[in-house]
């Protein structure tokens, strides 16, 4: 670049600063929203069900249905709830005060020394299908517990737990934040560093400036490189961020090398910024790009990013459609990075998509940008 | 540098055609136009809103590619070589493409760098623009902070650093108050006489022709005229006349224009101005009851009246087509109680928002029947009033009282008695005109037989019938203009506010608007109404002068042009009343 080129780009460079640095707009977009949506979802969102209200209908109380509902009680998953008739219980479950309802039947004792088929009855909730199976599932699990010490203590053989066999596994030690958190990240980042770009740019069309830019010596390649190099920072910025609060706020784990994580976030970022270039080519207002930034990242990321909902269950149309969102790719890596380590065979194919999908949406941003209104 | 003998124009198109797609709609912005400017002058681009102005200034600049035809400016091709044009040409768009978060230093900072201005020539330059504009003290300033008067001169420096050889201003002075406008215009003289630097300059103003060497007359995207001003008003001699009558000047206006031969009849002062088809008084005889005294007396010809004349040739339109006497007004307008009853009185209002007083301590009180004016510039506080007086925005202090209600307590009962056309008419654009219509009567819960008669009186007395299943969004502004006034006097109001309403219309549909108007005043309506076109003031039968929140001057149009009358001007204007007035306070305010 000659000199009265790179003066150009520094003239715009620190514009750009001196505007994210007088309109804390920008700053928000980068620290506040990414922190505000981690805490919404970091807190709100969680697969685990814990302090599960659940009835505990004893109908004949006695030693053995009095140790088996401490099992409950010692759960950090249930809070029990004693009754002694299924009608009270059930009366609970419609006023949605318990989830479910464990029911020991007045021979429970008999039947469960006679070493015969649960005599437990388990009603769930069926209404969220997810915290029911759950639910059925940690029931399974303490009645097993439970057979288990009783065998133990009463010197029978173990086979007789193995006879149930919990339909839900889990890991009790793994909760469901560890692998939600990374994911997270990805999504917000995604919609962070597309409304950096998209917003500042449709401003700037907004205003008219972008109109008398056009009729100065300024290249279009200068004015999209101004745009690019502030707002990565700012998003790379936002994105440290996010991984402290992540790990120090959420206890999830960092197993891999941090500049593994830092270069398939700038490949990311790069991305997501490139996206944004991209919709405020066409997108003149700040209100459409917001929407448009929303639409177009927010929520494929969301959806279809394999974060929550996995990707190999959908239908084979949908989960091609997945390989042109970015953040399927990043959240791969991230969960790779934060969970498992610097897992190659993860890393390296995703930072490769990455970084191609970095290059289409720069170069498409580069060819919808003209010096022209029209 | 010797302009006369360079032979490559500051600009020549050829055919120059283009046109927009909004939707299904097409918009023809320029249709066909043949230009050719000498370098060194100033030329103005006269026209209304979407008359294609904005969209000439753009294809100059090389930011829009013509459908066809050709544009060349300074000899340079502008569809080949947009980035040769763009060094030599500096272009201030409508919203003059300041950073608000930035000061006026780095503003200029910003611009200097892009227009490739060496650091060692940025003192010498600054200095200078920094002087023209009189932003010295403000150097460390945002510009957001700045007045409008200030960002338009900011604008046009950022515009400067680089000394262009062709200046395009879009709409400069748009909003803008007169005294910025006056030191606007200086510098532009400024820099077409000393600098040789050719401008080309877009306005809705028709009195800014005097500033140009050249005038462009731009109507619907065809030029209806164009050379030096004069050559505008030449044919025009002995047409134009002074009617002076013992009536009313707008019962006398009204009987002027629709005679035969009369193309222009406007208020001026007390008289009214006749500009005719031939060099002939109007027949008098012709009139069917002939006020007294009823004279003609020859003046020269305006600028103005070339324009008009012209517009009436392309539009086939004579001065004659004008709206009944039925525009019927209020419900008690029929039988004024008093007819010089205040109906609304303002004593020492002030609003302020924060920290920052947008109406200061104002007072005034208009009578019954009258046309009553609030002139000044943008952020002059204007609308703020007529946001209090409709009851839209309480007051921080002072009493209120409209139609004899105190807007504090009855605000409710007060607005059934108010029409409120706000600024750039607020209608329903995805509605059919019929559509907006039904709204607005049941709005004003207007229902049966009285909801179906006043929709079938706004049809008729507005022209609206062959137009009732357009789009609102689609109509041409006039229209537009037409169908929010019909809207506003749907629920017949005795008091009619009219925020900015001619506000880039262009001056054929702002004569018949204010037609329209003077009926409704004859008939008993109240009307205020704020404008930034000084001559709209005429119009007026009192009015106040207002400046950043505070009342400067009160009173007829005449009194208050008096105030600016000195010996070498016996006939001052409405804008040098409105500048002596302004710098009048100015000196006031030193002094104090």
């Amino acid at each position: 670049m000659n000199p009265v080129a790179l003066r150009r780009l520094r003239g715009l460079l620190r514009k750009e600063f001196l505007q994210i640095w007088r309109d804390p707009s920008a700053l928000a977009i980068a620290f506040l929203l990414p922190a505000i949506l981690l805490l919404i979802f970091g807190y709100g969102v969680s697969l685990d069900a814990r302090n599960v209200p659940l009835a505990v209908v004893t109908q004949r109380p006695g030693a053995l249905a009095a140790s088996f509902a401490a099992g409950f009680r010692h759960s950090p998953y249930f809070k029990p709830r004693p009754f002694l008739t299924i009608q009270e219980a059930e009366r609970a479950l419609r006023a949605h005060e318990v989830q479910g309802i464990v029911w020991l039947r007045s021979d429970f004792a008999r039947r469960a020394l006679a070493g015969g088929e649960a005599p437990i009855g388990v009603i769930v909730n069926g209404v969220d299908a997810n915290d029911a199976r759950l639910v059925e599932g940690y029931v399974q699990q303490v009645w097993a517990t439970w057979l288990s010490a009783q065998a133990r203590s009463q010197g029978h053989d173990a086979s007789m737990a193995l006879a149930v066999e919990p339909r839900v596994r889990f890991n009790p030690a793994v909760s469901s934040r560890d692998y939600l958190v990374p994911g997270l990240i990805a999504v917000i980042m995604t919609l962070t560093g597309a409304l950096l770009t998209a917003l500042v740019i449709a401003r700037e069309w907004e205003r008219g400036t972008m109109e008398a830019l056009m009729v100065t010596r300024v290249q279009m390649r200068e004015i999209l490189l101004a745009k690019l190099l502030p707002y990565f920072l700012l998003g790379m910025g936002g994105m440290a961020a996010s991984v402290v609060m992540a790990v120090l706020l959420f206890g999830v784990p960092l197993v891999g090398a941090w500049w593994v994580l830092a270069g398939a976030s700038a490949l990311f970022m790069l991305s997501a910024l490139g996206m944004g270039l991209l919709i405020s080519g066409f997108a003149r207002s700040q209100f459409v790009a917001g929407q448009i930034a929303l639409i177009v990242t927010f929520l494929p990321a969301f959806l279809l990013s394999g974060f929550v909902f996995d990707i190999g269950s959908m239908p084979p149309a949908v989960q091609w459609v997945t390989h042109v969102v970015a953040a399927r790719y990043f959240v791969a890596i991230l969960q790779s990075v934060f969970l498992a380590g610097n897992v190659w065979s993860v890393i390296v194919p995703n930072a490769l998509a990455l970084a191609a999908m970095a290059a289409v949406f720069l170069g498409l941003a580069r060819a919808v940008f003209r010096r022209r209104l029209d | 540098m010797a302009p006369a003998a360079d032979p490559l124009p500051a600009l020549r198109c050829a055919g120059l055609r283009r046109r927009f797609r909004i939707g299904k709609r097409v918009v023809i912005a320029l249709d066909g136009i043949d230009i050719r400017l000498a370098r060194g002058g100033i030329t103005g681009l006269i026209g209304a809103d979407g008359a294609g102005k904005t969209t000439l200034m753009r294809l100059a600049a090389g930011l829009l590619k013509p459908d066809a035809g050709q544009i060349e400016v300074l000899g340079i091709d502008v569809v080949r070589e947009p980035l040769r044009v763009q060094m030599c040409v500096g272009y201030m768009p409508q919203h003059f493409g300041l950073y608000e978060d930035l000061s006026v230093r780095e503003n200029l900072d910003l611009y200097a760098d892009l227009q490739g201005v060496l650091p060692a020539q940025r003192p010498a330059r600054y200095a200078e623009l920094l002087h023209m504009t009189g932003l010295g003290p403000f150097e460390g300033r945002m510009a957001g902070q700045l007045s409008g008067g200030m960002k338009q001169k900011l604008g046009l420096a950022c515009s400067l650093v680089q000394p262009p050889e062709l200046l395009l201003l879009d709409e400069p002075t748009v909003g803008v108050d007169p005294v910025s406008r006056r030191e606007l215009w200086q510098i532009i003289d400024h820099l077409s006489r000393n600098m040789h630097t050719s401008v080309l300059f877009s306005t809705a103003y028709l009195d800014e022709a005097e500033h140009c060497d050249t005038v462009l007359l731009l109507h619907e995207g065809r030029l209806l005229g164009s050379g030096p001003p004069s050559d505008i008003s030449a044919g025009m001699e002995g047409r134009s006349f002074r009617a002076t009558a013992a009536v009313g000047r707008r019962l006398l206006q009204e009987q002027l224009a629709d005679l035969p031969g009369v193309i222009d009849a406007v208020v001026q002062g007390g008289c009214v101005r006749v500009v005719m088809q031939a060099a002939a008084p109007p027949d008098a005889a012709a009139i069917q009851a002939p006020p007294a005294d009823l004279r003609f007396v020859p003046v020269p010809p305006r600028f103005e009246d070339g324009f008009i004349a012209r517009l009436r040739a392309a539009t086939g339109q004579d001065a004659r087509t004008s709206p009944s006497d039925r525009v019927a007004g209020g419900r008690n307008a029929a039988a004024p109680q008093g007819a010089d009853s205040e109906i609304i009185v303002v004593e020492h209002l002030t609003r302020r928002f924060g920290s920052f007083t947008a109406v200061d301590d104002i007072s005034f009180s208009v009578r019954r029947g009258e046309i009553f004016g609030l002139l000044g510039a943008n952020g002059a506080g204007k609308s703020t009033t007529f946001r209090m007086l409709c009851g839209l925005l309480p007051a921080s202090a002072g009493h209120l009282r409209v139609a004899g209600f105190d807007l504090r307590t009855a605000a409710a009962p007060a607005r059934g008695r108010i029409g409120y056309m706000a600024q750039k008419f607020s209608l329903y654009g995805d509605l059919s005109v019929a559509q907006n219509l039904r709204f607005f009567a049941s709005a004003y819960r207007l229902h049966g037989s009285t909801r179906a008669a006043r929709i079938r009186w706004a049809t008729e007395e507005f022209e609206l019938a062959s137009l009732l299943d357009a789009t609102a969004r689609d109509l041409p502004l006039g229209f537009k203009q037409r169908l929010a006034l019909a809207c506003a006097l749907m629920h017949e109001p005795d008091i009619l506010f009219l925020d900015e309403p001619t506000s880039g219309v262009d001056p054929l549909a702002r004569r018949e608007f204010w037609r329209r108007i003077n009926a409704l005043a004859e008939a008993g309506v109240t009307v205020l109404v704020t404008t930034h076109f000084m001559e709209e003031a005429e119009y007026c039968d009192r009015l106040v002068i207002m400046a950043q929140g505070r009342v400067l001057a009160a009173g007829a149009p005449e009194a208050i042009k008096a105030l600016a009358r000195t010996g070498d001007r016996p006939e001052p204007t409405m804008e040098d009343a409105f500048i002596a007035v302004i710098e009048a306070a100015g000196k006031r305010a030193l002094a104090a």
